[in-house]
């Protein structure tokens, strides 16, 4: 029996999140330029932003009481970030360009070596880096708290962080973004209000940018009402890490391919995983799984879990200690999948919520800081005496800039890399070979991605393998939302959009996809634990939606 | 109507606790976060404060320089204004050192009442309420689940392990709320953004007119002497119901004296 | 060693809490007294005798009938004053708490509170307590005298030891701040049974009870056990039981003498809701359930046929 998600749309519709101004004008809140997400995409367009009011006081008087305002719907900046990540400094050498050096920042030093490997059960054989995953010249650091630290330096800046804001809708009004509404807290169960009951408000601001990170709910919302959906249809993959204190220090950043993802083509299990060290006494192992995956018992947590088994990787992790647990998906689109347009009147998108990752070298976090910069630069432009950037087109200055950026050229290098891979690890291993020797220039054209959703869904038996949690090396699920800082209250509404009744095709992927587990399969219904999700944004790519729940709840992140 | 309220900041409940086997005490260096009891009494004060319709609600605090941000919280909720008592020599203080730093603050601010949440989960602030009381020489009501305050008294509804008592005490009074008082209101987006420009003040211990010496670990009464393992569970022992499992968890009670 | 206990009483009964720590105080050495405050006690200070204190200070005073802290610190004050006493001992309650708390600012004293021990190391004497929710234990001990402290409520047993008591009268004089706080209803009963956090006995219900109404099952055990009824948070979700009894995380954490789990895996957002339960008694089908991994006695088998046999063995042996 077989199943695609896709047949079993969940109850959700963009224009739910779409609304002109309710508040009274005097209730309203009015800032100058509003950022959605305190990532890296937000904060390098509030330090850019903070940088240019210093250069000019006009600037400043146009923006207002409250220039830059930074919504973020975490209990602060980095609660809800998670990455590998072995960070190009690029990006940010150009944000901090005479003001501060890459040595300022908090990163856990320079990549000294690195190896790849490809995996079998129980050994491992080097091979050669591909060229796209060199990392020389590249930082490790933990994006969580060097988003702490870029949150210190946008408040310095003089941006307001708004923490524990959920951005729920888009404000539009005659084609044109004012601004966002929060959501509302204080709601129960069956979405009554409760004693401590607080709307949301109204934000208006002239331009607003969307740094929302992977499945972005306002940047969907926003592309599918401007019509900006990209030639292909974005694709993600689901990564599931775990930070260890460990006895030996790991001196070099390492990626594995091949076990315990299965090659053939049936089974479209595209990914591998990263371990990267962090300091002398930490590291972070991950596991990276495209989510077009076909096998109904697939879960990335549990393939992570089995992966620490490989003796490679165990000795590793030998008298160590996890300290800490994330999930979190990433857009594997790439070129084809970016929106047409980044702008509409009042409006940019930037970073992962457009798709900016350049798949094969596993990097989006320099685009973002680069997207970021170049959105504050062109809404200070927008905002020009005589000018205003809700006209149609005013903002168009930031899509040039975007294509004439490193951004660009790169993910148009690399475009067809991932799709490739859909054709099964060992022909798209030769086929990527193939583009990185051209440069991107064969095979010519753009290949179609299909959605994650419309891969038929098939039960074939992998969760036999999964090894039994044992509390210190191998981890169930529960232990490991608890370990995420995950107390989001029991009685909060549902936040997951997803049809109750599916087939148990279905049901059973969720139940093993969802790396949170939150939803459980039972009698052709699916049960919900909502307060368990950490918001990685599964379920959006497999047949759900993931909407943003009250502003402070899921994870509190510190070493992800 | 001024209220005073006693907040602190412990560490994020979100990050693993640990202590400092250097210092052997809490490592206070992570994320910190209002205790979320304290909110509770700042709600209650800012209930009192509407109700009258007119008062001030300072909060008063002791802590790192730090501690400032998660004040602010409360500040975002609606207090006025917030006092800090912050200095290295306060490091390691204890009941006895603590309630004669906030003793001091409190007398400097002269509030009406005083108003405590009922305890830190740091394990460091249970029953401060009763000691700075006494300091203030003060009537005290704790562990109120319900709080009225009219015509220059207050009403406590305290709960006990006997039930529930009703107390009556004249302002100036202090008063310790349990966490059946309230559910805490969340800031609204205008008060997060009007927090930051509400007074901060940062008091040292000379401010306070106290002594380095009247402070932290010199000023304290009691030590930490040494840091360990909880003992073992004693025997754990597991056994297979054959028709007889009833009987013996009985068995167990009794030989355990929990019968 | 002069070790002075307070003994907290209620409606004519010396509390088995301060009882217990009394007689801790007997076992460390011979200069121990009992204090009785309150209206009316004098023949309460004769139960202390049979409990272990040799001697007992009583002070009757009206400013002392209602249970309220303040002018219980005066007369402690002045006893220790007068008395020279070196260690004050305390069983906490609401009420001891605040007592000791206010007696440590009056004298400037060191209070150390959650010790469920007391030894004398090395000459000096040293208070063991559990912290960061029962995962690390702490020697803790004082730099002032007197020393004071509170005990963990239900940490000794009383031992009833026969013996009298040469009972001694106190005057104390009373601030003026100390009794301004008024008595206005005293000691109401709450409508409903033992609240969770209070009580010494907790059985809780989880999944494996299959079903709501299976938590008669869980109510019956509890009432013969004259405990309270707790959830997990699943159950609640499920809406089987109120929100008011879930342990857990994000719900209450209880620390009960006896905590009978019926049908919990033992995830750690219950975990760390009851893992300072003094006795864990677990009952699951599933054998490699995690809960077995903290319990004190691990009971693999059905619920439903177990706990009602449980009930009805508990019930013949109280009446027995």
């Amino acid at each position: 029996m077989t199943a695609k998600p896709v047949d079993y749309p969940p109850p959700f519709s963009p224009v739910e999140f779409v609304t002109p101004p309710t508040d009274p004008p005097e209730e309203r809140i009015e800032v100058g330029i509003l950022i959605v997400g305190a990532g890296p995409a937000g904060l390098a367009c509030a330090i850019r932003l903070g940088q240019l009011v210093e250069e000019s006081p006009e600037l400043a008087e146009r923006l207002g009481d409250v220039p830059v305002a930074v919504l973020e719907k975490g209990k602060q900046p980095g609660s809800h970030i998670l990455s590998g990540a072995v960070v190009n400094p690029r990006g940010l050498r150009r944000l901090f360009e005479g003001r501060k050096r890459i040595q300022d920042l908090p990163f856990y030093g320079e990549v000294e070596a690195e190896g790849v490997y490809f995996l079998r059960h129980n050994s491992s054989m080097r091979i050669p880096t591909p060229p796209t995953m060199k990392n020389h010249g590249n930082y490790i650091a933990s994006l969580s708290q060097l988003i702490r630290w870029l949150g210190e330096q946008a408040e310095e800046a003089g941006a307001t962080i708004l923490p524990e804001t959920a951005a729920e809708k888009l404000l539009v009004d005659h084609g044109r973004v004012l601004g966002v509404r929060t959501g509302d807290k204080g709601r129960g169960r069956n979405g009554e209000q409760l004693a401590n009951f607080e709307p949301g408000s109204d934000i208006l601001a002239r331009v607003t940018v969307l740094c929302e990170g992977t499945q972005g709910h306002l940047t969907g919302v926003a592309i599918d009402e401007f019509g900006l959906e990209g030639e292909s249809p974005q694709v993600w993959a689901l990564g599931v890490k775990e930070v260890w204190k460990v006895e030996k220090p790991l001196r070099r950043v390492v990626h594995t391919m091949g076990w315990p993802l299965r090659a053939g083509a049936k089974y479209r299990e595209f990914g591998g995983s990263f371990i990267y060290p962090m300091g002398d006494d930490m590291l972070t192992i991950g596991m990276v799984v495209g989510l077009d995956y076909r096998d109904a018992e697939l879960s990335v947590h549990d393939l992570l879990q089995e992966l620490k088994t490989n003796p490679f990787v165990r000795k590793m992790l030998e008298g160590g200690e996890r300290v800490g647990w994330g999930a979190k998906t990433i857009p594997e689109g790439g070129f084809v999948a970016l929106p047409k347009r980044l702008h509409a009147p009042g409006l940019l998108l930037c970073g992962d919520g457009a798709g900016m990752v350049n798949v094969p070298a596993l990097k989006g976090i320099h685009y973002a800081v680069e997207s970021g910069r170049l959105a504050a630069e062109a809404a200070v432009d927008a905002l020009r005496p005589g000018r205003t950037p809700s006209t149609p087109g005013a903002l168009a200055a930031y899509d040039e800039a975007v294509r004439g950026s490193f951004i660009w050229s790169d993910l148009q290098e690399v475009r067809n890399m991932r799709q490739a891979f859909g054709r099964g690890f060992y022909f798209g291993g030769a086929l990527a070979g193939a583009m990185t020797a051209t440069k991107g220039k064969f095979p010519p054209g753009d290949m179609s991605t299909e959605r994650d959703a419309e891969q038929e869904i098939v039960r074939m038996g992998r969760s036999r393998k999964y090894p039994a949690p044992d509390g210190k090396l191998i981890f169930d699920k529960l232990s490991s939302v608890y370990l995420s800082g995950n107390r989001t209250r029991d009685d909060a509404p549902n936040h997951l959009r997803v049809q109750a009744r599916v087939p148990e095709e279905i049901a059973v992927m969720w139940e093993r996809m969802c790396p949170a587990q939150v939803y459980e399969a039972a009698d052709g219904m699916v049960e919900i634990t909502p307060s368990n999700c950490v918001q990685c944004g599964a379920i959006t790519a497999k047949g759900g939606r993931l909407t943003p729940p009250e502003g402070g709840s899921g994870p509190e992140y510190t070493l992800t | 109507m001024k209220i005073a309220v006693c907040v602190k900041e412990v560490p994020d409940a979100g990050v693993n606790k640990r202590i400092d086997p250097n210092t052997k005490r809490l490592d206070r260096s992570g994320e910190g976060a209002l205790n979320h009891f304290d909110t509770q009494a700042v709600e209650e004060a800012l209930k009192i404060k509407e109700a009258g319709g007119e008062g001030e609600v300072v909060l008063v605090s002791m802590g790192p320089a730090g501690a400032l941000d998660s004040l602010r919280k409360a500040l975002a909720m609606g207090a006025d204004r917030a006092v800090l008592i912050t200095d290295e020599a306060a490091a390691g203080s204890d009941l006895v050192a603590t309630s004669r730093a906030l003793a001091a603050a409190l007398e400097r601010e002269e509030a009406d009442l005083v108003i405590f949440g009922q305890q830190g989960n740091d394990s460091d602030g249970a029953v401060l309420w009763a000691a700075v009381a006494d300091r203030l020489r003060r009537p005290v009501i704790s562990q109120v689940a319900e709080l009225t305050v009219a015509d220059g008294k207050l009403r406590g509804k305290r709960q006990t392990e006997f039930g529930y008592d009703v107390i009556e005490a004249p302002l100036p009074a202090v008063v310790a709320v349990s966490d059946a008082i309230n559910e805490p209101r969340y800031p609204s987006l205008k008060g997060i953004m009007g927090a930051k420009s509400k007074p901060q003040e940062s008091l040292s211990a000379s401010d306070l007119g106290l002594d380095a010496g009247a402070l932290g670990e010199q000023g304290s009464g009691t030590t930490v002497l040494a840091l360990g393992d909880p003992p073992p569970r004693g025997d754990a022992r597991k056994i297979e119901d054959d028709g007889n499992a009833a009987g013996q968890i009985v068995d167990f009670l009794a030989e355990k004296k929990l019968l | 060693m002069t070790v002075a206990v307070f003994l907290e009483h209620h409606e004519g009964e010396l509390q088995k809490g301060s009882l217990g720590v009394l007689g801790k105080a007997a076992s460390l050495g011979d200069d121990v007294a009992g204090i009785v405050l309150g209206s009316g006690v004098k023949e309460l200070a004769a139960q202390a005798g049979r409990f272990g204190a040799p001697k007992v200070f009583v002070a009757d005073a009206p400013e002392l009938e209602a249970p309220l802290p303040q002018p219980r610190v005066d007369a402690i004050a002045q006893l220790v004053g007068e008395k020279s006493i070196e260690t004050v001992l305390f069983a906490a309650s609401v009420l001891a708490s605040d007592v000791a708390a206010g007696l440590a600012a009056r004298l400037d004293a060191g209070l150390n509170w959650d010790l469920v021990d007391l030894v004398e190391q090395d000459g000096q004497l040293v208070g063991k307590r559990p912290a960061l929710e029962d995962t690390v234990y702490v020697d803790v001990g004082w730099t002032t005298e007197p020393r004071l402290a509170l005990f963990r409520p239900g940490t000794f047993d009383p031992s009833e030891s026969g013996g009298e008591a040469e009972v001694e009268e106190l005057s104390p004089t009373f601030e003026d701040f100390s009794t301004q706080a008024t008595m206005i209803e005293q000691a109401h009963e709450e409508s409903e049974g033992p609240s969770i956090e209070d009580a010494d006995v907790i059985v809780a219900g989880g999944r494996g009870l299959g079903g709501p109404e299976n938590f008669s099952l869980v109510e019956e055990l509890a009432k013969a056990l004259g405990g309270a009824v707790a959830a997990t948070r699943a159950v609640v979700d499920a809406g089987w039981y109120p929100y008011a009894t879930q342990v857990g995380q994000t719900g209450k954490t209880v620390s009960p003498k006896l905590y009978v789990a019926c049908g919990i895996s033992g995830a750690i957002q219950h975990k760390v809701g009851m893992q300072g339960s003094g006795t864990v008694i677990a009952i699951n089908k599933d054998p490699n359930a995690p809960i077995f991994e903290f319990s004190d006695l691990g009971v693999v088998g059905d619920l439903h046929e177990i706990v009602p046999k449980l009930t009805e063995l508990v019930q013949q042996r109280k009446s027995g």
